[in-house]
């Protein structure tokens, strides 16, 4: 199968928040950018399945600026073929999703594989946009996804609220992937040199406007100090947990 | 001015989400020139059950008359949702950001040209000028980002748990929901469902008790499940937990698992990593029962217990047993 796998880069997941002093952006001081881990999964997922059938070429796509590019060198030393990234800022997911519409409509894909969210904007949003966009079936939140024995199609399974269904879904598709689907893996020396000749193209943007217009960022209100309890004082706890918090 | 508000329903039963729906809409928009407070529902229940939606405010309710909706194919209930506010003439459109809501509120964006607000945390703040303010989380509860939301045709989507349905009406009537748009469309066939038997959901659930490494093996478990038990809860668990197979993966809590905000989180031998706290510290109460003093989840705990799980477990039970039976 052709497969596009949709790759955003992301603070680490260690990193402390701290907002810029107009509270509009991160403060990028000292924040290491990975790929995000979703999407890393559906990296995987992507080689995994052109392994198992033994042919195809996996590509993977982003929508920013210059600074993602060693992301996508490390996508490609995990095993991706080629990298495309579209020049832009993109400030919400309809931007994302917009840009990576174009793009596809003049390739040919199978297969587009995205991460369920974006550990930073956790929107969650760029997989439905975009399977609208090209009018294509969407599985959102995939835990796992196989080969099928029926031609043109794959077998999913995806969490739905209160449980899990396994399906059977049309290609060309748009999947999101969840944690479970698969490992990621690490790049080895070989991959890191191979990384270094494989083509890294730049497309221009379409320019399509966003829809959000953020005002400005906060963190979270403290919390209050916490309160003790020893192992043996519990009917006090439930008390201030009924009395107090009221939450029981 | 007419809103429309996408209700869940699952097995035939309203979803807690629905209501939460509607009061969202209602406490919002009532007062606002609001004619119509629409509900479509995604899927069948009972006439009586579908007419109750009216206590929490809606003017009337949209039900299908077969089981087109029944299964959940986002497509088919995209298309049918945007048939439905094109018919009346709605330029609102409210839902919850659950499974259901994720897969449909970004499709519905794109074929209803509307700008979408997702995972909103509170009722928008409404200008004079018509827009929104909206608050989301934002890195993984981190932060918090404030947008101003404008345009013609707007979709909301917001948190489970972010407000508390509110009775403040009567049984509304309820009205055929035409599902012709949902015909021919599928290009997924389900094959097999799995659902969770008697577990409350954890994005639902308003007290969640949750596990780490503390608890030393899945054999102690039970521990936890009798707490969860006593005191209404879900069960999760921490990382650790779900990566070494001790629990699914499904109750994983946390930055690269779910992320929950219960009115009472209980965390049991969870040290409290960085990643872990963004998942949870939007909880209103939090618990903390931990050995090491230093644990960084006392931090953020509002009640704090440093001992052994194997000993504070029983006893915590036992002490809401009998709190709550007297």
């Amino acid at each position: 199968m052709n497969i596009l796998v949709c790759l955003s880069q992301v603070p680490d997941t260690t990193t402390k928040i701290v907002f810029s002093s107009d509270n509009k952006s991160l403060n990028k001081t000292g924040v290491q950018y990975i790929i995000n881990p979703y999407d890393e999964l559906a990296l995987t997922k992507a080689l995994e399945l052109n392994e198992a059938t033994g042919g195809g070429s996996v590509t993977v796509i982003h929508v920013g600026g210059a600074d993602a590019e060693p992301v996508l060198r490390k996508a490609l030393a995990i095993g991706a073929d080629e990298a495309v990234r579209v020049d832009a800022e993109p400030l919400d997911s309809r931007q994302v999703a917009a840009e990576l519409s174009a793009w596809i409509q003049e390739h040919t894909y199978d297969l587009v594989l995205a991460g369920r969210e974006s550990i930073d904007y956790n929107s969650g949003l760029v997989g439905g946009m975009l399977s609208q966009y090209l009018d294509w079936p969407l599985v959102n939140i995939a835990t796992s996804i196989d080969t099928s024995a029926n031609a043109g199609t794959l077998v999913v399974c995806r969490d739905i609220d209160g449980g899990r269904e396994k399906l059977e879904v049309n290609l060309p598709a748009v999947i999101t992937c969840q944690k479970e689907l698969t490992e990621p893996r690490i790049p080895n020396m070989r991959g890191i040199m191979a990384a270094r000749s494989k083509p890294l193209k730049v497309v221009q943007a379409q320019g399509h406007p966003a829809d959000l217009n953020l005002l400005t960022h906060a963190l979270p209100p403290a919390r209050q100090a916490c309160r003790y309890f020893e192992a043996d004082q519990m009917d006090a706890l439930v008390e201030a947990l009924r009395q107090q918090a009221k939450v029981l | 001015m007419n809103i429309l508000i996408y209700a869940e329903q699952q097995e035939g039963q309203l979803k807690k989400s629905a209501l939460e729906a509607v009061s969202f809409a209602v406490q919002t928009w009532s007062g606002q020139g609001v004619q119509d407070f629409i509900v479509c529902l995604g899927g069948r229940v009972s006439e009586e059950e579908a007419a109750s939606l009216g206590n929490y405010g809606a003017t009337r309710v949209l039900m299908p008359q077969d089981h087109a909706l029944d299964s959940f194919e986002p497509h088919v209930h995209a298309r049918v949702l945007l048939d439905t506010l094109q018919q009346t003439g709605a330029q609102f459109l409210v839902m919850a950001h659950t499974y259901a809501g994720k897969s449909l509120a970004p499709r519905l964006a794109v074929s209803w040209s509307a700008t979408l607000a997702a995972g909103v945390n509170h009722p928008p703040q409404i200008h004079d000028d018509g827009t929104w303010s909206v608050q989301r989380t934002v890195y993984s509860n981190k932060g918090l980002a404030t947008y101003t939301v404008a345009g013609e045709r707007r979709i909301l989507t917001f948190t489970p748990n972010a407000l508390k349905p509110l009775v403040q009406g009567a049984p509304c009537p309820v009205e055929p929901l035409s599902t012709i748009m949902a015909t021919g469309a599928e290009r997924t066939r389900p094959l097999e469902v799995q659902k969770v038997q008697g577990k409350i959901p954890l994005t639902e659930a308003e007290r969640v008790v949750s596990g780490g490494r503390g608890l030393k093996g899945p054999e102690n478990w039970h521990l936890l499940e009798g707490l969860a038990e006593v005191c209404g809860a879900a069960t999760a668990c921490s990382k650790p937990v779900s990566d070494m197979h001790w629990r699914s993966h499904d109750e994983h809590v946390g930055q690269t698992g779910i992320t929950i905000k219960p009115d009472l989180y209980i965390a049991v031998g969870i040290s409290g990593a960085i990643q872990h706290l963004a998942g949870v510290s939007s909880s209103k109460t939090i618990v903390a029962i931990n050995t090491d003093p230093e644990a960084p989840f006392f931090k953020v705990a509002d009640f704090g217990v440093v001992g052994d799980a194997m000993e504070v477990l029983p006893r915590l039970t036992d002490a809401i047993r009998r709190s709550l039976a007297s």
